[in-house]
């Protein structure tokens, strides 16, 4: 279920000083900048920019952005106390993108990689029509040119404005994932804070690897109408990416500094670079269609 | 939620009515439910339980049986009529169990090569401590995969109330049919005005339900779905036992043109559909 943006991502950046929500010590900014935005004293990840994330994540010079010029309009003629299009309005201006989603290409230590990066900051990381098909053409491509594909998730989940058009986004993107495992592409989800609600329980759960950064929250349902519906205490680590970990719904859960090594391990090992073709008619692993190549 | 008695409509069409009132219409107990459709309709029925893995959840049944004639799959949430059982169903509100569930006999569909009909009728998927642990998400998720994967002919029809993504895990068809009643929705109205409006009085929830689009009409216009079922009037808590018959009616008329197809065309036809929703509305801005 679609939930809001709770806490802003980082304090405005002329801040010198930054206060971790994880230990409440008082850092230097630039100094948690340095360290990939990750407190110095507790491990606390901060939340990312999209910018951010590529630069940690791409070789340098390598990225290739998407279908960037694709955007959304208001189909239901949506108004709460603003109407759509002001909310839309308001939200690109301060992102500078049209909608909440990056798609692109780039290398991550020289293996080819098909990218997409959620951005919370833009209306809560919602899915619309424009983030399904975004992701879903991006998975498409990618099963065209033969690549990998990792997304970085980070969303309230789907986006309320577009109604049951955005709900339908959750069954296109996962339609799309069908085709690429078919294919073979390994697909890598990473699950940011936060990942919840029509996200999770679509593209973001479906990884033929699924993982996380650090204390991510993740889960189906808002903590809160958990709480509400129940009458329960929840536990400290409920939904987050430890508690999901626990439950086996995670891989595993990489920290910051070390996600970009490990997606290149983890495409050497799923999708080495080189591949004999020749070979794949000798022992074939799994019956594959009768169509010839 | 407050239980509720059969309303009071006028015998009339439905057709003016306000949204909201179509959402009481879709949550009213007495209208049929999956239990229903399935004894109207489907003969030699044999229900089929659990998940193999943890439980299996009332709040969906499923089972295969004879649909004119055919052998076919049916799946769907079951709210449960009486006070006992719709707290043993839990409101239809399913467990990540019941979507396993479900995935085990889409599997047995697609292995066996029986046509799939689904009925959806659920305020959403469960939100609770055990569903988080047991992994709701990926249920779901999982389920958005596997039914777009099928290799056979699958129609949805919406009932009752569609919530959000507990109500998609039964929905990726072929063909999704709407009762004129029924309403699919990305949240409940109460859902969404406490987010957006952040009030939970009923102007603002009557609000909601209209912003969100959530009548058959209008998902018709949307694309969302494609053909709308006609109810008796004043609803199919009216008089049951036509409004199955005219469901069923166009069920059979689908299934008969959809199994037709060859396999991969039936799943190449449901991508596409899929494909297509919201495509209308995008655009390129340099």
């Amino acid at each position: 279920m679609p939930q809001q943006a709770a806490a802003p991502t980082a304090p405005p950046a002329d801040d010198i000083w930054l206060k971790c929500p994880g230990c409440r010590e008082i850092a230097f900014r630039k100094e948690v900048e340095r360290n990939l935005n990750v407190c110095l004293k507790c491990g606390h990840h901060f939340r990312l920019t999209v910018e951010q994330r590529l630069a940690i994540t791409l070789d340098r010079g390598t990225w290739r952005e998407l279908f960037a010029d694709l955007a959304g309009g208001d189909p239901l003629n949506f108004t709460d106390s603003r109407t759509y299009p002001e909310r839309l309005a308001a939200a690109r201006r301060s992102a500078g993108r049209h909608d909440a989603i990056v798609v692109g290409t780039g290398a991550i230590e020289a293996h080819p990689t098909a990218l997409a990066i959620m951005d919370f900051n833009f209306m809560g990381g919602s899915m619309g029509i424009v983030v399904g098909h975004k992701l879903a053409r991006l998975i498409d491509f990618a099963r065209t040119h033969h690549l990998p594909v990792i997304v970085f998730a980070a969303s309230g989940g789907a986006r309320m404005q577009e109604g049951a058009l955005a709900l339908m986004q959750m069954a296109r993107v996962a339609t799309a994932l069908g085709r690429l495992r078919d294919a073979r592409l390994p697909y890598i989800a990473v699950a940011c804070d936060p990942t919840t609600g029509g996200v999770a329980a679509s593209f973001a759960s479906l990884g033929d690897l699924n993982l996380a950064e650090p204390g991510a929250v993740i889960g189906f349902a808002g903590r809160r109408v958990i709480e509400q519906t129940t009458n329960q205490q929840l536990p400290d680590d409920f939904q987050t990416a430890e508690f999901l970990l626990k439950h086996g719904m995670l891989d595993t859960i990489v920290p910051r500094a070390a996600m970009r090594h490990t997606f290149a391990l983890l495409l050497d090992l799923l999708a080495p670079p080189v591949r004999p073709v020749r070979q794949r008619s000798a022992r074939p692993r799994r019956s594959s269609s009768p169509k010839a190549d | 939620m407050a239980r509720r008695g059969p309303l009071k409509v006028a015998a009339a069409a439905t057709e003016g009515l306000a949204p909201i009132a179509r959402v009481r219409l879709a949550r009213d107990p007495s209208r049929p439910q999956t239990q229903d459709y399935i004894d109207g309709l489907v003969s030699d029925f044999i229900e089929l339980h659990g998940d193999r893995r943890f439980a299996d959840d009332p709040a969906i049944i499923g089972g295969v049986g004879r649909w004119a004639g055919r052998p076919v799959m049916v799946v769907g949430h079951q709210r449960g009529r009486s006070t006992a059982e719709r707290l043993r169903r839990n409101f239809g509100k399913p467990h990540p169990e019941g979507y396993r569930k479900a995935a085990r006999l889409f599997t047995l569909a697609d292995r066996f090569r029986l046509p799939l009909i689904t009925f959806v009728d659920t305020q959403g998927a469960e939100p609770g401590v055990g569903a988080e642990e047991r992994g709701q998400a990926e249920a779901i998720a999982a389920n958005l995969e596997l039914m777009a994967r099928l290799e056979v002919p699958v129609i949805v029809a919406v009932i009752g109330e569609g919530g959000s993504g507990g109500a998609l895990a039964l929905g990726v068809g072929n063909v999704v049919l709407m009762q004129e009643n029924a309403c699919y929705s990305v949240i409940t109205p109460e859902g969404c005005a406490a987010i957006l409006w952040r009030e939970s009085g009923p102007d603002k929830v009557a609000e909601a339900a209209a912003a969100l689009r959530l009548a058959a009409p209008d998902l018709l216009r949307l694309g969302v779905i494609d053909e709308i079922v006609a109810e008796p009037p004043g609803g199919a808590q009216r008089d049951p036992a036509a409004a199955i018959a005219t469901l069923g009616a166009a069920v059979t008329r689908h299934l008969s043109r959809l199994e037709r197809l060859a396999p991969a065309r039936l799943r190449q036809a449901r991508e596409r559909r899929f494909a297509a929703i919201g495509a209308p509305f995008l655009s390129s801005i340099a």
